[in-house]
Formats: structure tokens, sequence, C-alpha cells
């Protein structure tokens, strides 16, 4: 990322932020509430356990189906169904941990629950990329309906296999397949997003790998004249996006749930999306969207006894909205200033 | 005259019409020629009031016309009707639906149609271009779908037809049909202008001929009509003085070969490139030659069969052509040959797993070889981290044929359109490094509508006209001072 790049995405970040907390207090207003006081106790609560848990989960979660994304996306391929390979992930996590017997050690059951959620978000996605590659097939058309496939699919195997008979979750993961905790939900798959956000930025700005999925989603044609064989770089971003959203499994199940449990990780695959923008499709840009987008997910928890959390929840699309539009003015400001 | 303009348009840097002029006499049919880029489409849309011109001016119908608010609709008013190259409809509307688009008549909020469909086709009927008006544009024939356009210009009141190539997309029979239409719209007075590039056509059809040669007016001519003085003014000048250029052997091994190659516009082509022979392939544009160079990098399937150095590539991917020793320039080198946001270095190791290493890019080598690559054919900047996007249209072609050219194990090359829109200085550059590739043994294909390149730089031209191969000149044919006339009538169809 060139300076220029990184100050107008850090000036649209900024711009649409405050966007957002202005167009929050007006709803706040409308509602009856102070937006003052509510924002400082958002400050002061989520800063704090066990909100500060809440924030890092949430933000682990949404930096990995965000990192699917923004892959997708470097390569221009638009990954609607992080959705679908997260619920994928989740299932075989799940499954796979179930299976596991209970004594299975750490060193075992930890690869292996990370290798089904990872091998089964990947499936998904590699599926989209190869309709895409050789049947034409637009990956935001069958990636919306393997959402709906893989939900559906996910349900009706939960309720036949997994389910504990009579309860709304399923049999409990091998203990050994649990992350330990870093605060109430946040727990050590942290470490594996942030590992995941360093070897993305690595990939892309390092290796020939890197160089060709930028170079197919940029100048597709003159990639493919120059020798780069683009339908298997689709495939392989498709796949490798797909086991990034799936990987997200492992916060929600082996760090936090223990189980299956229906709807799991519902809207982050979808949220994914508004990570990636924020962050520009750039790694560290997708990282820090995550935290930002978390905040204000854990922070509308925080305050839920002040305001609806329904607000809070708006305030999310608000600033992918704002994002949005800033972009597009300070490109337009930086063209005509001869910037860009 | 009803028509006289002389206008200028730039896009960009790119300077497209210097000053264009023509005088057209009210009920001629006037032909508007000239090699690809002389500015003859130009010409036509500024006057159409499809693009603004920058300076100039612009007298219809003996009024002064400013042209600060010359539009389309500007122009219509004063009875000019344009028929575009590759047509202006809407394809899933019927013919009447898109002759009254913009001017729907109405009947209360209802389209009322029926009475402009029964103008059309008698109208039609009348002049010898029956139309079916309630046809859909996309079932019809090009050349049923171009006489729609026709009929409904002169409907809503053209007195002034502006055709821009018509024959272009046509069948030789439809042709045929068109310019007999067109001959006796001008009898019954309408004026017309036909740009073409088909001298066969201008004779047939043109009482007066305006030539253009790089975006200015070069010639003008009045019937009767002489092919082969139209030919020379539209190639323009000398036969330029080429650098004597070492013949192959006439055993060299053959490095490129085609049998049968067909594909779209290309009907079938057989060639033969020899290590160290640069071949080039004359013609005017849309005859097939894009879908030749296309056909040989692999970027579309084609029929037949393509040989690199011996090795049947025929449906091996581009990569796999370039690995067997292929270079491919791409004619549109914005869209096919850069990664325009990227900088000078990433587009040189673009697909270069030699320079970049297999897995890890080695930067040291990607620095070093944009050093030498720049260095080599004087990019300027000379600065690897300058973004391509920036860089002047020469030398975006210089980065292109830098890496393309610098390829290890080269073989064959072809080069399409090589110099297309670039100054005189990125020419040399390039012409030369197209001969050193030579020099070193690779057997170089140079697709160019430009006959002057082709004399420059190669051992033997070949003429495509129609998809098809259909003329040859070699080695002291191409010296002498007829050449250049013989080759311009073969393009145009004329001999």
């Amino acid at each position: 990322m060139t300076g220029a790049r990184l100050r107008s995405g850090v000036e649209a970040a900024a711009i649409a932020v405050l966007v957002s907390v202005a167009i929050g207090s007006a709803l706040m207003l409308v509602a009856g509430h102070a937006p003052g006081g509510v924002w400082l106790a958002m400050l002061a609560r989520t800063f704090e356990e066990p909100y500060r848990g809440e924030w890092l989960f949430r933000s682990t979660g949404l930096a990995l189906t965000g990192l699917s994304v923004a892959l997708a996306l470097d390569a221009g391929l638009f990954n609607i169904g992080a959705e679908g390979q997260l619920t994928a992930g989740v299932l075989a996590c799940a499954a796979t941990g179930a299976a596991l017997p209970a004594g299975t050690p750490a060193v075992l059951a930890v690869p292996a629950c990370l290798l089904a959620a990872g091998a089964a978000g990947a499936a998904v996605g590699g599926l989209i990329g190869v309709l895409r590659v050789t049947r034409g097939a637009h990956e935001v058309i069958t990636s919306i309906m393997l959402n709906l496939i893989v939900g559906g699919l996910a349900l009706w195997l939960g309720n036949a296999v997994l389910f504990v008979p009579g309860a709304t979750t399923g049999y409990a993961i091998a203990p050994g397949a649990e992350l330990p905790p870093l605060g109430s939900a946040a727990n050590a798959a942290l470490v594996l997003s942030l590992a995941a956000v360093g070897a993305m930025w690595w990939l892309r700005e390092r290796t020939t790998w890197g160089l060709a999925w930028r170079a197919v989603g940029a100048a597709p044609e003159a990639a493919r004249a120059a020798g780069i064989a683009v339908g298997r770089v689709q495939v392989l971003v498709m796949t490798g996006a797909g086991a990034l959203a799936g990987l997200a499994a492992a916060n929600l199940v082996m760090g936090h749930k223990h189980a299956f449990e229906e709807g799991l990780g519902r809207g982050a695959g979808l949220l994914g999306i508004s990570v990636a923008l924020l962050g520009r499709v750039h790694p560290v840009g997708v990282l820090v969207a995550a935290l930002l987008l978390g905040f204000l997910s854990a922070g509308g928890l925080a305050v839920g006894d002040l305001i609806p959390k329904e607000l809070i929840e708006m305030l999310q699309g608000v600033v992918v909205l704002a994002v949005a539009a800033t972009s597009a003015w300070l490109r337009r400001r930086d063209q005509l200033a001869g910037v860009a | 005259m009803i028509l006289s303009a002389e206008l200028s348009k730039a896009y960009g840097a790119c300077v497209s019409l210097r000053g264009g002029r023509i005088d057209v006499r009210e009920g001629t049919v006037h032909a508007l020629v000239g090699e690809n880029g002389a500015g003859k489409s130009t010409l036509v849309k500024l006057i159409a009031g499809l693009v603004r011109a920058d300076a100039g001016s612009l007298t219809v119908a003996g009024q002064a016309r400013d042209l600060a608010r010359w539009d389309r609709a500007a122009a219509r008013a004063a009875g000019i009707g344009l028929v575009q190259q590759h047509g202006a409809s809407a394809g899933v509307l019927s013919v009447v639906e898109n002759a009254v688009l913009g001017v729907e008549p109405r009947r209360g909020p209802l389209l009322a149609l029926d009475a402009t469909a029964r103008a059309l086709a008698a109208l039609g009927a009348k002049i010898g271009l029956p139309v079916d008006p309630w046809a859909t544009v996309d079932a019809l024939p090009l050349g049923a779908a171009q006489r729609a356009e026709i009929v409904a210009a002169l409907h809503f009141g053209a007195r002034i037809l502006l055709l821009d190539e018509p024959t272009a997309v046509l069948a030789p029979s439809e042709v045929d049909g068109l310019l007999a239409a067109l001959r006796a719209l001008a009898a019954a007075g309408t004026t017309i202008v036909i740009v073409t590039h088909k001298l066969d056509e201008v004779r047939a059809l043109a009482d007066e001929v305006t030539v253009l040669r790089a975006g200015a007016t070069v010639a003008t001519f009045v019937a009767p009509l002489e092919t082969s003085a139209i030919a020379q003014a539209m190639v323009g000048g000398d036969v330029p003085v080429a650098a004597p250029l070492a013949a192959p052997a006439a055993d060299a091994r053959v490095v490129l070969e085609l049998r049968g190659v067909a594909v779209g516009d290309l009907a079938a082509v057989d060639l033969d490139v020899r290590a160290g022979e640069i071949v080039g392939v004359a013609g005017v544009d849309g005859n097939g030659q894009r879908e030749l160079a296309l056909a040989i990098a692999g970027l579309v399937v084609a029929r037949g069969r393509i040989a690199i150095a011996g090795r049947d590539v025929t449906r091996a991917s581009p990569a796999a052509r370039l690995a067997a020793g292929l270079a491919h320039i791409a004619e549109d080198r914005q869209r096919g040959g850069l990664w325009l946001e990227a900088s000078v270095a990433t587009n040189l190791a673009l697909g270069r797993t030699d320079i970049t290493g297999r897995w890890r890019v080695d930067r040291a080598a990607v620095q070093a070889h944009a050093r030498a690559r720049i260095a080599e054919l004087d990019v300027r900047p000379p600065d690897a981290a300058a973004i391509v996007r920036t860089l002047s249209g020469g030398n975006q072609q210089k980065v292109v044929v830098a890496r393309e050219l610098s390829r290890p194990g080269l073989v064959a090359v072809v080069a399409s359109q090589p110099t297309r829109g670039v100054d005189l200085g990125a020419v040399a550059k390039i012409h030369g490094r197209l001969r050193a590739a030579a020099a070193s043994g690779a057997g170089v294909l140079v697709i160019s509508a430009d006959l002057d390149e082709l004399l420059a730089l190669c051992h033997r031209i070949v003429v495509v006209l129609r998809g098809r191969l259909v003329g040859e000149r070699a080695g002291e044919a191409l010296r002498a001072p007829d050449a250049r006339a013989g080759l311009g009538a073969l393009m145009t169809g004329a001999a």
C-alpha cells in the first residue's frame, strides 16, 4: 500500500466513523436518550470485562470472514458466500470435535478440528470457484444459493445427528479441542486470526501467488496473456477464501460454545463483506475494520440497558455506507488534485 | 456546399484530428477515406454532434454552427442523420421502437407506433431498402438492421446521411444492395458521406473523395476516380529506407507454423515463419488479423493447427505456449498487456516466474530485471517504481515489449500493432528490439495496419483480406518502387 492510498484509507475511515457517530447521536436523540452519556458509557464499559472479551471475540470472527471476502475481492471475485462457508465450518468442526474420544489430547484434537473447519469452508468456496471457472456461473449467484443450501443442510444434519434429544445445542466437543479463553468470550482463536492477517499480508505482498491473484483481480486479460493461469488462480483463491471463513468456526465452536448450535455464526459471514470493504481489501485494514465493527457490536450489548441494541446494529450498516460514500468523494478529490 | 467542416479533437494527450477538413456538395456521394487512426470516425462523430469538437468551424446548409452547442439534437434538427459502424439499436426492441426512441409518438399515456411503422415500411419500399418495422433488431441480419437505421434516419428528415463504415459488417451480397440503394438516394437528392477504406466501394459509389492521414486532410479527388492515386494518398510518404536486414537462410527451421487456422473473422490461414525471419501481416483492421494474433497466443480457441518450434500447441493454454518459446505483444496494451495500477517493475515481472522465482518473490531480481529492461528500451521516466498508468502510451508499450521479448528461450514472436499510437522515438526503440529478436534467431510475426512500419521491418509481407491471405511480397519485390501501391491495392481489395 502506497503512502497516498494509506492516507486516503485512514481519512475515509475517520470521516466514516465521525459521520456514524453523528447519525447515531441523532437517532439516540430521536429515541429520547442523551447521546453523550451513551457514548461515554459504551467506551467505558466495552474496554472492561466482560464486554472487552465480547469485543475481541466478535472481532476475531469478523477478521476471518473479512479476510475471506477481502482475499476474493483482491482477485476480482465477490464472495457473498462467507456465510455458507462459515456454517459449513461450524458443522464440520462441531461434528469432528463431538466424534473425537473425550480423552483426545489437545495436540491432536485442536489440529483435527481446525482442519475440519477449514476444509469444509474450503470445499464450499472451492465449489464456487470451480463453477465460476468451468461453467461461467457468477460467484455472487452461486454463493447466495450455497448460503441457503449449506444453511439448510447444517440444520437438517444438526437436527438428525448432532443435537442432543430435546435440546437446541449439539453434543459437546472433546475437551481437548477447546481453545483456552482470553477473557469472557474471547479465546485463543484470536491468535489464529492475527496469524491469518499476517500470513495473508505476507502472501499478498511477498509471494508470486499474491502477485498472481492481485494481477488477476486488477488486470485479468493482461494476466492471462502474460501466462498466469487465471482459472486456476480463481479456484485457489475461492478455496482459500472458503477456508478462512470456515476457520472462523474455531472461534465459535472450539473457543466459545464448545458444541453445535442452531444459528451459530449467523450474520458473521455477511458482516465480513462490510469488514472487507471498510478495510479496503488490505489485510491490515481488515484487522482494523474488524476491531471497529466488533467494538460497535459488543458496545451495543454493553449499553443495552440504556438504548435498544437494534440502534447500534443499524450503526454497523451506517459505518459501511459512510465509507463507501466518502471513498468515492476522496477519490474524486485526489484525482482533481492530481494525487492519484 | 451543403456541409463544410474543419475540426480538431484530442482525446486526452492523444490528438485524433488536427484541422481535418471536408467539403461536401449537395446531392453527392462523398467518400471519407484513410488508414486506421487517420481520424475518419472522429470527424464523422464531430459532425453528427456525437462528440464535441475542441476547435474549428462547421457550416451546414449555408449556416455557420456554434460548436459549443452542437450536439446530437442540434445536428438532427439540421438534417444530419448518422448510421454508426456497429449500429446503435437496442437489440431487444423492434425496428419501429428503436426509430422513435426519445421522440415517442403518444396517444394519451400510451405509445402510438402504428403510423410510424406504416411510414417506415412505405419509405423503405420506396427507396429500395425494405424493412419490417415490427421485427426485433436482434433477430435481423446485420444488413437488415442497418437498413432499418438508414430508413429511420431518413424518416426523421435527414438530408445529409453520414455512414461510418457501413459495409464493414455486411456480407458481399448485402454490400451490393446497400451501394445500389445509396446511389439511388443520392440521385433523389440526399447527400451521403460514407466512411470507408475499401477503395472498390469508393470507385463504385463516390463522386468525390476526401483523404485523411494522421488527423489532417491530405488530398481530395473528384470523379473520375483513380484508386491507385487514392491508395497512394492514404498510405502516404516515400518508401522508408529500411535498415539492411540479413535475410534468414532458406533452410532455417520453421518456428511458427499455421495450418488452416480459423476463428471469427479469420477464415483459414496457412503461414510459416522461419527462425530469424520477420514476416509482416498487412491489412485493414477487421479482416481477421486481430483473431490471428489471439489464436496464436491461445487467447481464443481456433480450428486448424498451430505449432511452435515443431510442437503442436493448438490446444495448449496461453501459459504453455509462452513456455514453449512464444512471446505475444497484445494489440490492446492497456487491457491485454498491462496492469495499469502496478509499478513498471511489477509489470515487467508479470507472469515471469523465471524472474520472480516460483514461490517467494525475489525482489532484488525483479528490481535488477526492471533496471535492465528500462535501460534497454529507454523507458521514461527511468523509474522502476513508477505506476504504469502515469506513463505515456509509447512508454507503456515499451514496458510490454520489454517484458515479452526478454522471455528466456524465445523462438517465436507475435507482435500485434506494436507501435499503434506510439511516438516516433518509441517506434524506433520497439523496431530495434523486434529486429534484435529476429537476429538472435526468433521468428517474428508483425501484424500492422501501418504499411510503412511493415516495409521498414519485414523480410516478407503477406496481406490479409476478409480472413484470408490474398497475396505476398518478399525480398527484392518489397524494395521495388511499386511495392507500396501493390500492397495497398491488395489490402483494399482493389487488386
